[in-house]
């Protein structure tokens, strides 16, 4: 009943391009989320599916059918805001009840619903209880337990998690996933926090400027990242410019600077179509500082330590090799390398990927 | 120094404002025919004698009809305008709202008036209609003043929620911004209600021969006689026009304290 496919979908505010030519597909029952910086057209994407939108061109089509034309309040979608816009003037109930009233439910059934919802969001006993004596978290949690009430073929969360406190944050997210999985919604969720995004999807569309840059699972676009701005988007990264010397069934022979020839297996060099300017992407935390020279089977380079950012259990070091400086995050168990240091980089072919220049 | 003045200055202003009200108050309840101090004897004889005046009552009943029609029709108008101002793109804006809150910066001889000119040139006659449309016009502003400040305080995501769990627009606006706006459209009703009930330049003005409303059955009063009736009609009107807003407000914030809001 779920799944969402979005075609040629294009919004534009006046002069505007919000969206560029997007097509995308959702499978029912997974958890899709919208990934990108603020202002790259999460919001407007979302709003479109639900309806409080109208595309400028293109189809949405929900569940197999196309929805362009049947308003939000028929589309049975279940809607989440950052700021939970629960309704201040009804009881916690109410709100949860709001949507049953408009269903054909009877009055025991919308009773009992209501109380199976709040108990899976573990607040059944803030029924009798209005908005604004709720914390942030409660009123996010009651705001879910509205939105899944009405059993919606998509559950919609733009930023649900944001205006929530750090801690709160991080419960709040496995608390939504254990429900996500529990009732099987198809569910597209919005954000700008990749750790959100790694930790909780099943796909993760990455947004930039209205454009869609890659869609994947969430080891995939972090490890194989389509474009320089996932890279850069998703953790940090460090990026060569080189170029590529041959494709052979061995993989990518790039040149780059620092590490001279590296061989890129093809699994981690799709992107790549043949030879030219090409980029080498390498994972900070993919990069390992030592103190001697690696046996065989990986690629290595001399530099020396400029800044040490020591963070606990892991260290971010900035190391220079002649005039290029990279970023490499280590896990320590003895002491930090000090400033200064001389040390060795070294990198596993499978650690890096390749992406045309 | 400086302060004592002032503040021995503001008391004078305040004397100087309310106690020909409070004289009036005091009066009402006097025994005697003639006002003066200190009064004979206290006795609610001028009220009664209000309650027997036929043309007082029918004066009453009409600034009550008229006060409660103008209430209603301005509130309904208001709150439309309101809306359509406040969520809805429409061109030229700006203009509109001037135009809509115009009456309360013309002087209302003026605007009274205009209209009457107006209605001449187009040859209707003077009517019960046209005194309400007159106060309606003129109580309009501040019901949108009121109810737009309201509205854009309430969030649009509110009822984009309702919309999204199945509420068409009709339900959404009296199931959640209607209630969100009551607070806002009470105080437009009850001031539009005042303001109707209390005027005088434009009631004069718009209506039709042999109807009067409260204050213009005063003025009329006035001009034969100064009975003692008149102050007792004067607190009824006092009593109305302050006691009103100040109930309306007590019970706004019974609710709202309800609420936790
Ligand atoms: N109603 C509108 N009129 C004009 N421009 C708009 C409108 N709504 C959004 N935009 C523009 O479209 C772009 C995308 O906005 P959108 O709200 O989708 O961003 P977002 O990815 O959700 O960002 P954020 O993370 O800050 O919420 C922005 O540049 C925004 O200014
Ligand atoms: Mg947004």
């Amino acid at each position: 009943m779920g799944a969402v496919s979005l075609k040629n979908i294009v919004k534009r505010f006046g002069v505007f391009t919000a969206v560029e030519k997007t097509s995308l597909s959702i499978a029912e029952g997974s958890f899709t989320t919208l990934l990108g910086p603020s202002g790259c057209g999460k919001t407007t994407t979302l709003r479109m599916i639900a309806g409080l939108l109208d595309p400028t061109e293109g189809e949405i089509i929900i569940g197999g059918k196309r929805v362009n034309d049947v308003p939000i309040y028929k589309r049975n979608l279940g809607l989440v805001f950052q700021n939970y816009a629960l309704f201040p003037h009804k009881t916690v109930s109410e709100n949860v009840a709001f949507g049953l009233r408009y269903r054909n439910v009877t009055k025991p059934e919308i009773a009992r619903r209501v109380q199976e919802a709040l108990e899976l969001v573990q607040l059944p006993q803030v029924a009798a209880r209005y908005p604004r004596a709720l914390s942030g978290g409660q009123q996010q949690r009651i705001a879910l337990a509205r939105a899944i009430v009405i059993e919606p073929d998509v559950l919609l969360l733009d930023e649900p998690l944001s205006a929530l406190d750090a801690n709160l944050r991080e419960d709040m997210r496995v608390e939504l996933k254990r429900i996500q999985e529990r009732i099987g919604v198809t569910t597209v969720f919005v954000t700008h926090d990749q750790s959100e995004a790694l930790a909780m999807s099943d796909q993760i569309v990455v947004m930039s400027d209205g454009r869609v840059e890659q869609v994947g699972a969430p080891e995939e676009v972090y490890n194989t990242p389509a474009s320089e701005f996932v890279a850069k988007f998703l953790g940090a990264s460090n990026i060569l410019d080189g170029r590529c010397l041959s494709r052979g069934p061995e993989g990518a022979v790039l040149e780059v600077p620092v590490f001279g020839k590296v061989i890129v297996p093809s699994a981690k060099a799709p992107h790549l179509v043949g030879e030219g300017a090409a980029k080498l992407v390498i994972r900070a935390e993919k990069l390992l500082l030592r103190r001697s020279p690696p046996e065989s089977g990986a690629f290595s380079a001399p530099a020396e330590v400029e800044t040490v950012d020591y963070q606990g259990q892991s260290v971010r070091y900035f190391v220079r090799a002649g005039n290029v400086q990279l970023q490499a995050i280590n896990m320590i168990d003895e002491r930090p390398f000090p400033a200064g240091a001389q040390v060795h980089m070294t990198l596993r072919p499978q650690d890096c990927a390749a992406l045309p220049g | 120094m400086g302060w004592s003045v002032i503040r021995a200055y503001t008391i004078l202003v305040y004397l100087f404002m309310f106690l020909p009200v409070a004289v009036v108050v005091l009066l009402s309840f006097n025994q005697n025919q003639f006002g003066s101090f200190p009064m004979t004897g206290f006795s609610l004889r001028w009220f009664e004698a209000l309650w027997n005046n036929d043309a007082v009552m029918r004066a009453f009943r009409t600034s009550l009809v008229l006060g409660l029609l103008t209430a209603l029709i301005s509130t309904t108008l208001g709150v439309l305008a309101s809306l359509a101002l406040v969520r809805y793109a429409v061109p030229g804006k700006n203009l509109i709202t001037t135009i809509l809150i115009a009456p309360i910066l013309v002087p209302e001889v003026v605007l009274a008036v205009a209209l009457l000119l107006f209605l001449n040139w187009l040859g209707i006659g003077k009517s019960f209609a046209l005194l309400l449309a007159g106060h309606v016009i003129f109580t309009l502003p501040f019901v949108i003043l009121v109810v737009q400040a309201r509205l854009v305080s309430i969030r649009r995501d509110v009822e984009e929620a309702a919309l999204s769990l199945g509420a068409s627009p009709v339900q959404t606006f009296f199931s959640v911004t209607l209630p969100l706006l009551m607070p806002a459209v009470a105080a437009g009703a009850l001031f539009a209600f005042t303001i109707s009930f209390d005027d005088i330049t434009g009631t004069l003005f718009w209506k039709p021969g042999g109807v009067e409303t409260v204050p213009t059955q005063i003025f009329s009063m006035l001009r034969n006689s100064i009975s003692p009736e008149i102050n007792a009609l004067g607190t009824v009107m006092i009593i109305i026009t302050v006691g009103l807003p100040l109930l309306g407000a007590a019970i706004a914030r019974k609710i709202s304290i309800k609420r936790g809001m």
